[in-house]
This record gives structure tokens, C-alpha cells and sequence, in this order.
């Protein structure tokens, strides 16, 4: 018996294998497709500090089957835009892409676009159009594009130049894909609606297959600042990592080597370092035996005074965007926020922001609301395998004064340069130690001040109602006396009133 | 003719009323007028408050108070209903008009006076009572229950478009209702020389059937199960006023037996009231004794009935006379009871020529 042994491309493997990518079934990969290209867009105009204004279009093409339809998806955005030459691979190679850099961005692999567009090639067979400027220069390019799968390679089957009049700039993706959107809209609609949350200072417009339009308008132009490219902390490097960086290193010694090339380590860490490791300062990081590297890697785990990594290379929303977006979406009667200091998990920095939101806009469900978040990304899908979601369950909330039945709205947006997914699918936070406790000490924060909130309101409450009592009651009194005692004057009762309210107090 | 009188009473009596009701809003108003949270003073009728008095022979408040004040946030509602019910009692007697305890209920709401329900109305009547020491009947606020009199005793009407009318109680072969006309009336007077409490409306027909008005020249009045208010008040009266002896009549039970108590001693319920009960009414029957001398058909004591039995037995006001002891004794021993309608099984007459007159007897005997 002879075994043949075939290699796949990366786009066969995911060809194969769509469901990792969430593109599981009809309704759930309309759903990915809008979202993997709209967080694309967001990331555009991010990077340069511009606040997005993305359109997304979905409109009926034809009847595919009983329950699917062909859609054509057309999402355009003034973001970074895209130079000529790097469209064709940007949209028609996966795992291509720009962002495999350390620094906080929505998408991870590069691979949610270009899915989007092999599952509307594969269900319709036809090309996308990808039109783009960077604004750089006067020349819009528009392509046609297919995916030639088992190469993994790009087809252009159109390319036209036009001139730029209007100064525009951005991307515009246009595809047709199969679906079920009828099924798939509750969640498309929530996911624009929590998309607002986190993203206040963009537009966002949805027109849905009916010809419905849904507009999230921005509430603010302030963004939050750009995240970083920032270098590998060592408790995240392993050796395939540490074996790559002495192989590009220019630098003579250990010490030089650890400095230049890791985050937050300086001189005298790097030192201590050696000295921990038991590796001379001047050593020429070349000259590493393998087993000398195999050792590095593990006492970079183990080292204590490794600086934690900075937050540069996050781009959390801050306290004042995160109140501006859920105060626009939930327009709450009380909101409370609150973003806890940097913190890691394996190397790996990320910071939770949590706010909390009490009755006006939020809704009695007997239950916490929960909105999930992380790195601006909306996770719609395993509330409850979600580690926010456990947390919240564990915590006291009678400490708080808070109990389900009352509206409260939980936000919870956890960003990271790698957040730590339990799926592909970006669906949940799984339940690591160090992230639950950030998560719980941002909730406790926040629940002790909606308690305080709770405790004044209720006190304003009964003092209120209190004042109330006796204004409607002692004037009775007054007439009803004056009738027996058969006064015609009424007794002024004035005094008594303003005095009920100077008590402050409630009575025993 | 022992015509007896009793004229002014009934007139003075409503002059006292309406003085107290207006004391207790002059109180009130010039607590307010000189800037002062109103407050007043009442004898609290919590249980361990209400004590047996020997010397009245009934339930009084003793000596413990409470304050109600409008200063304090839980009792300004209650005191102004209070204030309410007084200004609406005040309103009832100074025109002559009578109520009911419903009726005070929903005429609250024309004040925007709301009471939450009945109970919590009927509760600020009492409080009225326990303030001014005047029972409900003396606002002219009256229950439902009625009970009915029948016999020769002729009363002269106060009651608007009435007054100065008189009417003989046996003109209307039903008995007349004793209700607010009647109870406000004046006694003109009477040929009887006893009253007889009936405990059930059927005996107390039976008995104008039977002509006992005539026979034992005596008052009839059915008391309609526990006898309400105004009728123990209406009894107390006859005994007082007109110097007639009181016999009751009941179920040869438990429930029977405490029927005649209250009439004699007064119900815990009204301990904050005087002159509602008639210390020297007398219970003749049916005694548990009569049961086994008459060789009464019987139904056993179930055992609400002898738990019943037991709380009597500790009861202060089966302590002063001899005979509730040994009858409750005999009670628990024959363990068996009997109605009235017992009798029946001699004859429908017999517990009119026989019975009543032995028990009449013996009573006056005693």
C-alpha cells in the first residue's frame, strides 16, 4: 500500500475548517461576515486617530434555498485605506496581514476579512470588489478578486484606476454571500448596538435587507490614544521566539541583548537577571548553547523583578469614552466606571474597564445584564461560559444593595495584546486567575459605588415620601379640628411642615 | 300600673357625647394653633392591659396609655382619621343622623380620607371610644347585626320627624328591631316585671307564639347569637333604668353558656367601655344539669368545644359565682350538649309551661 501525503494551503485548511472561524451555519456567518469586515474598517481608522464613519449594506440578491438566501455585503469606512499593492494579498491570502505586531487591535490573525470573503466565494461563486485610496494619492483602485484556494494565492480578475476628485479616503468591500438573515438579525442588530457602546466616537449606519436603515450616531470625536508596537515581555517569550531575536540581534552582549530587545528591561534588571540565570553579563548572545537557551526561556518565567509590562501597547477606551458610549446607549439613571490599572497575565498586558448602569434605559430582566467586550469587539455568543459572567454570579451583591431584579446593566471591556479566548470564534474570556481578579476588583469598585448611589437615593427616597406624609396629612388634621372645635379659622401649620423637614432623620 | 320613667336620660346622654367630641377637637386645635405637633393620650388596649374588675364585674383597661402624636410618621394617618372620625361623629349626632360601620368606611372617601380597608375604619372607631370613654352607638354609628324586642313596653321616640311619638312593643307580632331609633328612645312605660334574653331568633317566636309576654309578664328580646352591642347596652338599660330583673336563655353549650357571660360581664373586646353589660342578669338555661334532668337529646362535645370548656374554666369572670364552675364541671363530665329546640321532643309547648316556669322559678328562688 502506497500513502500519498498532500500539503494544504492555509486558505484550503480553513476552507475545510470554517467552523473555527465561526462561519458554523447560514445565520451565524452572515453575522461573522458583517463583523470580521466592520471591526476591519474600525481598526482602519483607529490607527490613524480618525474617527470612523462606517456604512454597512446588506442587500437581497437571490433565493438560494428553503431557509438561505444570496445577500450582496457592501461595507465601506474612511479609514487608513489600503496601497494597490497590498490589496490583492490583503483580501486574497490568509493569514496575511498587518497585524501579527505586539500591539491591541480587534482583529489577531488577519484571517476574519479574508474568511468572510472565501465563504461568500465558496457559497456563490463570484468575485469580491475591493475599492480603496489612502488618501495619499489621487488614484481610487478598485479590484476584482477571487481566492484561488488550494494555492492560497490571489486571482485579480479586474483592476481599474479612477481619479480622486472628492479627496477620498478609505475601503470599500463589496461581496455576495449566502445566509439566513432573518434568523441572524437579532444578533446583527445587538451587535451594532454594543459596537456604539464601545466605539462612541463612531458612526455607524446599517441598512438592512428590507431597506431598514439603523443609524448609531457619535456622541464624541475624542478617541482614545493609538496603541503602541511595543517589544515581547520576557514572561511571554518561549524558544522558538528567544532562538529568532539572537538570530537578528546585532547586540555584543547579554546585557545589551536583554535591553534592547525586551519590554521594561533595563540595565540593572538585565543584570540581575544574568546573575539569576547564572550567565555573564558580556556574553555574546550568539555563542548561546541550545540547552543555555532552553534554560533562558525558563528563568525568563521565573524571574520575580521583571517590570510588568506598560500599557502603551494597549489602547483602552478610558473611563470618560466608556461613560460617553453606554450613556448613549442605555442613557442610564446612574452610571459608575471605573478602568483598573494595567495588569498581565503570561507576559501578556491587558487592562478590564467595567461600568456599571442603574435603571433609565436598562432594562427589568430578573437578571444582570452583561455586555461582554473585548478590545472594543462586542461577544454576543457563551454569556455564561464567559469568566465576567462567573464572577458576577460569585460575587455578594447584597454587600452592594444590588440584587438582580433590579435594572442593572454590567459592561465589562477586557483589552489586551492577546485576550485570552477560549475559542477562535472570539466568543468568551476564558477563566484565568489573574484576569478574573482584575475583574472582581473592578466590580467590587463599581458595586460599592452604586451601593452608596442606592443607599442616598433610597434615603432621599424615604425622606421624601416622609415630607410628603406629613404635608398631606396635617393640614387634614388642622381642618378636621377646626370643624369639631367649631373654629372658622384654620390653624397655620406652616411652621410644623418646614420643621418636619429640618429632622434630616427618619424616626425610630 | 308600675309605670317607671326615665325622661332626660337619652337627651343628656347625647349632650355628654357631643361635649366630649368637641373637647377632643379643641384639644387638638390648640395644640396646633400654638404650633405643636397634636398628640392625645389613650388607655392602650393591649392584652396584658385588660384585667377583670370585681367591683363592676366586667373587663377594664387598666392603667397603661398610649401616645399618639402626628409628630411621629407612623401614627400622623391614624391620627388623622381619628381627627376625621371624630369631626364625621360630631357631624352624625349634632344632626341626628346614624350610621354604620360600613357606611363610615366608604364615607371616609368623600373626605379623601381613605381607610385601606373595613378594619382598619372599624379600628379608629374603637381608638374614638377609648379616647372620649362613649361607645360607637353614642356617635350614632351603629354595626349591621340586629337584634329584636318584643313585649309590653311603650318608648317615646327622639329620632328626627319622630319625636314626641310613641309606640307599644308589642304592635308588631315580629318584635321590633332594636336599632338606633330605638335605642335613643325615651322609656314611657312598661307592665312587665322581667326581661328574658333569648339566645335564638326560632325560641324567640316561638315564645310570642306561646304568649309568654303575657304569661310571665316579661320583655322577650332575641339576641341573635352573641348579643350585639346595643342590645347589651338596650338590656342594661331596662335593668337600670326600669329595675327589671334579667333572665338569658341559651344553647345548653359552651358557646351558649359565654353568650349569657357577656351579657353579664362584657366582652374583652369592648374592656374600654362602661355600661354595656349587666352584672345582675341571670343565666337559667339550659344548663349542663338541666341536660340530665330533662334526659335532653344530646350531641356529644366535639374538642373545640371542651378546649373551649378549659378556657372558660380559667376565665375571671367564671370565678365569682359557684354556678359556671359546677356547670362547666358538668359539662366536661356528661361531656354532651343540647339546643334549645331540645325540648321539642316533649311537645311544642312544653318548654313554655313547664321548663320556663321551674327555671323562673328557681332563679327567683336563688
Amino acid at each position: 500500500m502506497v500513502q500519498t501525503f498532500e500539503e494544504i494551503s492555509a486558505s484550503d485548511f480553513f476552507y475545510r475548517n470554517r467552523d473555527i472561524a465561526g462561519f458554523t451555519n447560514p445565520s451565524r456567518a452572515i453575522f461573522v461576515a458583517i463583523r470580521e469586515i466592520v471591526e476591519n474598517s474600525l481598526d482602519a481608522a483607529e490607527s490613524q486617530k480618525i474617527p470612523p464613519d462606517v456604512y454597512v449594506r446588506l442587500s437581497y440578491e437571490a433565493g438560494a434555498t428553503k431557509e438561505t438566501q444570496i445577500y450582496k455585503l457592501r461595507v465601506e469606512d474612511n479609514g487608513c485605506g489600503i496601497q494597490p499593492r497590498f490589496i490583492p494579498s490583503a483580501f486574497g491570502q490568509i493569514l496575511y496581514g498587518s497585524k501579527y505586531k505586539l500591539k491591541q487591535t480587534r482583529g489577531t490573525f488577519g484571517l476574519g476579512g479574508k474568511m468572510a470573503l472565501l465563504y461568500g466565494q465558496i457559497t456563490t461563486h463570484q468575485a469580491a470588489t475591493v475599492t480603496s485610496c489612502t488618501g495619499d494619492t489621487n488614484k481610487i483602485y478598485t479590484f476584482q478578486l477571487m481566492i484561488d484556494i488550494q494555492r492560497n494565492r490571489p486571482v485579480i480578475i479586474d483592476r481599474k484606476v479612477q481619479i480622486n476628485k472628492d479627496n477620498w479616503r478609505g475601503t470599500i468591500i463589496e461581496f455576495t454571500l449566502e445566509g439566513d438573515y432573518l434568523r441572524s438579525m437579532p444578533k446583527i442588530l445587538e451587535y451594532f448596538k454594543q459596537t456604539a457602546m464601545v466605539n462612541p466616537y463612531a458612526n455607524l449606519t446599517f441598512v438592512d435587507p428590507k431597506g431598514r436603515l439603523y443609524k448609531f450616531t457619535r456622541a464624541t470625536t475624542d478617541m482614545p490614544e493609538p496603541p503602541k508596537e511595543t517589544l515581547p515581555h520576557p514572561y511571554g517569550v518561549d524558544v522558538e521566539l528567544l532562538q529568532r531575536l539572537i538570530s537578528v540581534t546585532e547586540c555584543p552582549t547579554m546585557t545589551e541583548f536583554l535591553r534592547y530587545h525586551f519590554h521594561r528591561v533595563g540595565g540593572i534588571t538585565a543584570q540581575k537577571f544574568l546573575e539569576f540565570n547564572e550567565l555573564p553579563p558580556n556574553k555574546n548572545p550568539k555563542k548561546l548553547t541550545h540547552i543555555e537557551i532552553v534554560k533562558l526561556t525558563q528563568n525568563l518565567k521565573k524571574f520575580k523583578d521583571f517590570l510588568p509590562p506598560d500599557a502603551s501597547c494597549l489602547s483602552p477606551l478610558g473611563e470618560e469614552l466608556l461613560k460617553t458610549g453606554i450613556m448613549k446607549e442605555l442613557n442610564p439613571e446612574y452610571l459608575v466606571v471605573h478602568q483598573r490599572k494595567p495588569s498581565t497575565y503570561a507576559g501578556h498586558p491587558f487592562i478590564v474597564e467595567i461600568g456599571m448602569a442603574y435603571g433609565g434605559g436598562v432594562p427589568k430582566t430578573g437578571n444582570f445584564v452583561l455586555y461582554r467586550f473585548a478590545n472594543k469587539i462586542p461577544l454576543l455568543y457563551d454569556e455564561a461560559s464567559d469568566v465576567s459572567y462567573r464572577v458576577i454570579g460569585s460575587m455578594n451583591w447584597r454587600r452592594y444593595k444590588a440584587s438582580a431584579d433590579m435594572p442593572i446593566a454590567i459592561v465589562v471591556h477586557i483589552c489586551s495584546t492577546k485576550v485570552p479566548y477560549k475559542t477562535v470564534g472570539k466568543e468568551f474570556i476564558a477563566d484565568r486567575a489573574e484576569v478574573r481578579r482584575e475583574i472582581a476588583n473592578a466590580l467590587r469598585e463599581v458595586a460599592r459605588q452604586l451601593g452608596h448611589f442606592l443607599s442616598r437615593r433610597e434615603h432621599v427616597d424615604r425622606e421624601k415620601k416622609r415630607i410628603s406624609i406629613f404635608s398631606k396629612y396635617l393640614p387634614r388634621i388642622a381642618e378636621f379640628s377646626a370643624m369639631l372645635a367649631g373654629k372658622e379659622r384654620i390653624p397655620d401649620i406652616d411652621k410644623l411642615l418646614k420643621s418636619v423637614q429640618k429632622y434630616g432623620s427618619e424616626e425610630k | 300600673m308600675g309605670q317607671k320613667k326615665s325622661k332626660n336620660t337619652v337627651a343628656e346622654h347625647k349632650q355628654e357625647v357631643s361635649i366630649g367630641l368637641k373637647a377632643l377637637g379643641t384639644d387638638i386645635y390648640n395644640q396646633l394653633d400654638k404650633g405643636f405637633f397634636p398628640s392625645v393620650n389613650m388607655p392602650s388596649r393591649s392584652t396584658e392591659n385588660i384585667n377583670y374588675d370585681p367591683a363592676t364585674r366586667q373587663y377594664i383597661l387598666g392603667e397603661r396609655t398610649v401616645n399618639r402624636s402626628a409628630r411621629n410618621i407612623r401614627h400622623v394617618k391614624p391620627f388623622t382619621q381619628l381627627a376625621w372620625a371624630a369631626m364625621f361623629s360630631n357631624e352624625l349626632t349634632s344632626h341626628r343622623k346614624t350610621s354604620t360601620l360600613r357606611d363610615v368606611y366608604y364615607s371616609a372617601q368623600a373626605y379623601e380620607m381613605t381607610f385601606s380597608d373595613q378594619q382598619e375604619s372599624n379600628n379608629i372607631i374603637t381608638d374614638l371610644e377609648t379616647i372620649t370613654g362613649f361607645s360607637r352607638e353614642d356617635f350614632n354609628i351603629f354595626p349591621e347585626e340586629r337584634s329584636a324586642i318584643f313585649g309590653d313596653l311603650t318608648i317615646g321616640y327622639t329620632v328626627p320627624g319622630y319625636e314626641g311619638k310613641t309606640l307599644n312593643l308589642t304592635s308588631h307580632p315580629d318584635g321590633v328591631l332594636i336599632g338606633p331609633a330605638l335605642t335613643s328612645s325615651e322609656f314611657v312605660g312598661t307592665n312587665a316585671d322581667k326581661v328574658i334574653a333569648i339566645e335564638k331568633g326560632a325560641l324567640f317566636t316561638r315564645f310570642i307564639e306561646e304568649n309568654v309576654h303575657n304569661k310571665h309578664k316579661s320583655l322577650l328580646i332575641s339576641c341573635g347569637g352573641q348579643a350585639p352591642r346595643q342590645t347589651r347596652s338596650f338590656i342594661r338599660r331596662l335593668h337600670e333604668e326600669l329595675n327589671l330583673p334579667v333572665y338569658i336563655f341559651t344553647d345548653g353549650d359552651p358557646w351558649g353558656m359565654h353568650i349569657a357571660q357577656v351579657i353579664i360581664s362584657g366582652s374583652a373586646n369592648a374592656a374600654h367601655l362602661r355600661a354595656l353589660n349587666t352584672p345582675d342578669a341571670v343565666w337559667s338555661g339550659v344548663w349542663a344539669s338541666d341536660i340530665i334532668e330533662y334526659k335532653l337529646p344530646t350531641d356529644p362535645l366535639d374538642e373545640v368545644d371542651i378546649k373551649r370548656l378549659y378556657e372558660l374554666q380559667r376565665d375571671p369572670r367564671y370565678q365569682n359565682d359557684p354556678l359556671w364552675q359546677r356547670e362547666i364541671k358538668t359539662f366536661l363530665k356528661i361531656k354532651k350538649k343540647a339546643e334549645q329546640e331540645a325540648f321539642s321532643r316533649y311537645g311544642l309547648t312544653y318548654i313554655v309551661d313547664e321548663y320556663l316556669p321551674r327555671k323562673l322559678d328557681g332563679n327567683s328562688k336563688k
